[in-house]
């Protein structure tokens, strides 16, 4: 049962390395949006359920969006409330892209819902989130 | 640093297509340690852009959450025959650039 112990020693060491505090995403998505509403919809984020290990987590973001020049997706922002940079990625599209749908691969530091805030060209702003349980964080060899 | 993009071989005129590029590259949160135990610094690539006949279609600025060997697929209307152009730099500076050609039908 030794390694059992050494086991937990690890734990205790990447707990102590990682206080796990949820990230304040508010003054964030403020300064994304310049202060305006945000409406929960028309932005889809999918990932596994579960996840094995945090360190690259296949992530699918849809937007229900014509994309036309008219009507059309500016840009999708990714903000995670468990990383240490909760800002993780932006991504700018316009019309040209013809759908709204981006393919990636992230990095969680622990179960956590990560959430999507979308920029349409009517300046509306909305958001979508997935929860993504992760067993294994991104940031264990942090410590 | 090695990169591969993926486009279809031959688009009809005005179909999606699906653009697919995935780059080598550690992508360092800052996060990390050593054998030395010194903390390796911070190194993503930060800003990528793809063109399409010089017009800007997509853009990513990226951060630590972004997996090491960063893919992504996005999507653009297959206008007319030419060349996508990526450019993309590291927080140290480095460039990277890849371009493929694209024959539209019709």
């Amino acid at each position: 049962m030794q390694w059992m112990a050494g086991l937990w020693a690890l734990a205790a060491g990447a707990a102590r390395a990682q206080p796990d505090v949820a990230n304040d995403l508010r003054p964030l998505i403020a300064e994304l949006t310049g202060g305006a509403a945000v409406n929960p919809g028309r932005v889809r984020v999918e990932t596994p359920r579960l996840a094995d290990n945090g360190h690259s987590v296949p992530m699918k973001l849809v937007v229900e969006s014509p994309m036309t020049a008219a009507d059309h997706v500016l840009s999708i922002t990714l903000l995670s409330p468990r990383n240490p940079r909760p800002l993780m990625a932006r991504f700018v599209l316009g019309p040209r892209a013809g759908r709204a749908e981006i393919l990636t691969r992230v990095r969680l530091n622990g179960t956590q819902a990560v959430l999507a805030i979308v920029q349409l060209s009517d300046g509306t702003f909305w958001s979508g989130s997935a929860e993504v349980e992760v067993t294994e964080s991104a940031c264990l060899d942090a410590g | 640093m090695v990169a591969r993009v993926q486009v279809p071989s031959g688009a009809a005129r005005g179909e999606v297509i699906a653009v697919r590029i995935a780059i080598q590259h550690p992508m360092e949160t800052g996060f990390r340690y050593d054998l030395r135990g010194n903390r390796v610094s911070k190194n993503v690539i930060n800003n990528l852009v793809c063109r399409y006949n010089g017009t800007e279609i997509f853009r990513a600025e990226m951060g630590s959450g972004i997996a090491a060997n960063p893919s992504l697929q996005f999507y653009t209307v297959a206008a007319e025959s030419g060349e996508l152009q990526f450019e993309w730099v590291d927080d140290r500076g480095v460039r990277g650039e890849e371009r493929v050609q694209l024959t539209v039908r019709g």
